[in-house]
């Protein structure tokens, strides 16, 4: 039998060391080359939240995916949104993906055109890996995220809604149903207090700015709706807005624990885990601290629901959401896309929402039925979801300068509690910011 | 012959001149890297911000120069009153406090007694905390419901207050937070006063038999009155600038109640992105201090002639 030759070993020799580089590369020709970018490194910001720590968490697989080095940054919430206005007004953002909450910055962004339309990234194959599967995210989120000339500037990440929290073992004790209506609410609140026990009935936002979305979740339930009309005038002193305003000052003022006034959601968070509050209305990102054993006095208590309806003819409830873009002053726009599809990918996004760290933007996670039977939050959890979902309307107008309507309109509830008449402090809220709704309007 | 002592006189004063002369100019460069610094971050952002207190600027949007319309806007602004009235209420109430406290404090802690050290030390430990972890943790004792101040309140037979939930109790509950914070400095200046006063004229009022409210009267305050002045400025233009313990406890709420000029501005400039407008505020205000400190600084010069 004879050996093998020098010639032969070396022929085999080549063959392996060539071999892993044959096979990235058939690889990539059969599937998406999610190493296109090896090496490159991009900037990316956003907030802190369990989103923003779960990407964090998983940041090692996008960069062993991809060979693409990521510096991630995790900024609080309201400090975020400024960071990233001050930088893109800079002209040179030092990041090249951003989350941006759509329902405070989506005009501003949009106006200025500081971000690139992901549509033409979506349309090309050699950037966007079949799987990505833009058609599942939910039409209305796709159009929530849309800007009014048509540009999708940021790629949807998630929704918050507002839903209504409430203490079982209250309720149960009180041989109560869970409140349909506003009016139904307002007389459970009264049934369940008992402030010997310093419990109440209610517990909800006072704080200037931060209350606005609890009144216009009651808004919402009337025939008006919105705070802005078809011609984008302000439409915030009219009946259908005033009785928001008194049913706004009924729970707070009558119905929720004294000093409510100046409770933001983390006031009303502690009250309502400490079991002393029956009811509560706010983002459905609440859920996971309110199940967390260690630091809920009311964990495997708490019963969901969608919020109750209003006098008028339709039911909604409260949406805000946020968007992932990439500034058009980026450079790296290739892989800065990559990041996106990965961080919002369909095993990224039902992660989102069996760990109840958010709504997902897209449809699949809800049709999961296996993941979500094993998630430790209750099934009326997912069903309150799925049912806010149909319900959904912007909480908030689209404006530009919507942080200084919640300003002045806050301002205003905030004075109704106080004692101030309704009606004479939202008629002078509306003129108030009407101006500067015009001026914006004008330079838009 | 004094004729010639001066002839000669002269040149020897115009060489020394000369060389000072030469001295400077050599070593002038050495300053480049201090002036550009301060050009930097002093000069450039201040030029920076009076010429943008001239436009008409929202991030996002278009600048337009609208002139000195905006300190006029400013002056016809209530809202900017009622902060600019909450500020001087704040300020004088987060001033008073505190030196007075301080001031008593430092008196305390000059004597000797056992375990001085270690009480000392304590007192000045609020000092070293950080504002916003500070400023979170009274939150927490402030809550109406669950916090601790309203547990002790009841316990001792009080009604509970609702401290930094009601606009008519907000600004004096934030000025508990800072009387806590801050007395220590007060009694840190002072104390450091009181030791360097010269024991001869205690010694000089004992024999003129004064009594102790007469020695502190008139020995201790008038030799302290240039520490205590020191502190008052210190404790001033901190109490102005107070805005990391409002932000976090009430964000200038309940309402507008708690909203001094800081959080006007920072509304203005981070909320609102109108930084014309604010830039304004920031002229006005540094305008102010810049007044305040003078007035301080002259009166502690009569003092120290006095």
């Amino acid at each position: 039998m004879q050996g093998i030759t020098r010639r032969q070993a070396l022929q085999a020799g080549a063959a392996a060391i060539a071999a892993p580089a044959l096979v990235e590369r058939a690889g990539a020709q059969g599937g998406f080359d999610w190493r296109r970018f090896r090496g490159e490194r991009i900037e990316v910001t956003v907030q802190l939240s369990p989103r923003g720590q779960f990407l964090q968490r998983h940041n090692a697989e996008f960069e062993e995916l991809t060979g693409i080095k990521v510096g991630l940054e995790v900024v609080p919430e309201q400090q975020h949104r400024q960071k990233i206005i001050v930088e893109y007004a800079s002209g040179r953002p030092s990041f090249d993906v951003t989350e941006i909450s759509l329902h405070v910055n989506k005009r501003q962004v949009g106006k200025a055109r500081w971000n690139t339309d992901i549509r033409a990234l979506l349309a090309d194959p050699s950037l966007t890996a079949p799987d990505f599967d833009f058609d599942d995210y939910g039409k209305g989120m796709v159009t929530y995220a849309t800007q009014s000339d048509g540009r999708l500037d940021s790629c949807p990440a998630g929704a918050d809604y507002f839903i209504l929290y409430y203490n079982k073992a209250l309720f149960e004790a009180a041989k109560l149903e869970v409140p349909t209506t506003w009016d139904a609410m307002q007389e459970t609140a009264k049934r369940l207090a008992d402030p010997s026990k310093q419990v109440y009935g209610h517990v909800g936002r006072g704080l200037k700015n931060a209350n606005v979305v609890l009144w216009s979740s009651y808004l919402l339930g009337t025939a008006q709706r919105d705070m802005i009309d078809a011609n984008r005038q302000l439409i915030t002193d009219t009946p259908d807005a005033v009785w928001a305003g008194e049913t706004y000052r009924r729970f707070i003022r009558d119905l929720s624990p004294p000093g409510s006034i100046g409770f933001n959601w983390n006031e009303c968070q502690t009250t309502f885990m400490q079991g002393r509050a029956a009811m509560w209305v706010d983002g459905i990102g609440f859920a996971a601290p309110l199940e967390d054993k260690a630091r809920s006095r009311v964990a495997g208590r708490v019963g969901y629901a969608v919020v109750p309806k209003g006098p008028g003819p339709q039911h909604h409830c409260a949406l805000f959401g946020a968007g992932y873009g990439i500034p058009e002053a980026s450079k790296k726009k290739g892989p800065a896309w990559f990041y996106i599809q990965w961080a919002l990918g369909k095993r990224n996004q039902l992660e989102w929402l069996t760990s109840a760290a958010g709504v997902p933007a897209r449809s699949s996670p809800f049709r999961n039925e296996e993941a979500i039977g094993k998630s430790h939050f209750p099934r009326e959890f997912f069903q309150t979801l799925e049912a806010s979902a149909k319900i959904a309307r912007a909480g908030l107008p689209e404006i530009v300068p919507v942080t200084q309507f919640r300003d002045v309109i806050g301002t205003a509830l905030t004075n109704t509690l106080g004692g101030a008449d309704v009606a004479a402090e939202l008629k002078r809220a509306t003129a108030e910011f009407r101006p500067i709704l015009e001026q914006s309007e004008r330079e838009s | 012959m004094p004729q010639d002592a001066v002839t000669l006189a002269r040149p020897a004063g115009a060489a020394q001149a000369a060389r000072r002369r030469n001295y400077a100019r050599r070593y002038a460069w050495f300053v480049v890297p201090a002036a550009c610094v301060v050009i930097a971050v002093i000069l450039f952002p201040w030029a920076f911000t009076l010429y943008v207190s001239g436009f008409d600027w929202h991030l996002g949007s278009e600048r337009r120069w609208v002139g000195l319309d905006n300190y006029v806007r400013l002056f016809a602004d209530a809202r900017f009153g009622w902060a600019m009235l909450r500020t001087l209420f704040y300020t004088a109430l987060a001033v008073v406090a505190p030196m007075l406290l301080g001031l008593a404090a430092a008196l305390c802690f000059h004597r000797r007694f056992p375990l001085r050290g270690l009480a000392r030390t304590v007192f000045i430990l609020p000092m070293m905390a950080t504002p916003v972890a500070v400023a979170l943790v009274w939150t927490m004792m402030f809550h109406p419901q669950l916090g601790v101040l309203n547990w002790l309140l009841t316990q001792v037979g009080l009604p509970p207050s609702m401290w930094v939930y009601s606009a008519d109790t907000v600004i004096p509950t934030l000025v508990i937070v800072e009387v806590w914070h801050w007395t220590p400095l007060v009694m840190l200046l002072i104390l450091g006063g009181l030791a360097s006063l010269p024991q001869d004229p205690y010694e000089a009022a004992k024999i003129d038999g004064a009594s102790a409210w007469q020695a502190f009267r008139h020995v201790t305050l008038p030799l302290l009155a240039p520490f205590i002045v020191v502190a008052l400025i210190i404790r001033s233009i901190d109490a102005l600038k107070a805005f990391d313990t409002i932000y976090v406890i009430t964000q200038g709420g309940p309402g507008q109640a708690s909203e001094t000029i800081n959080i006007f501005l920072y509304l203005q400039a981070f909320a609102f992105y109108n930084v014309g407008y604010a830039s304004a505020v920031v002229v006005v205000f540094f305008a102010i201090i810049m007044a305040l400190a003078a007035l301080l600084l002259w009166t502690r010069q009569r003092v120290r002639v006095t």
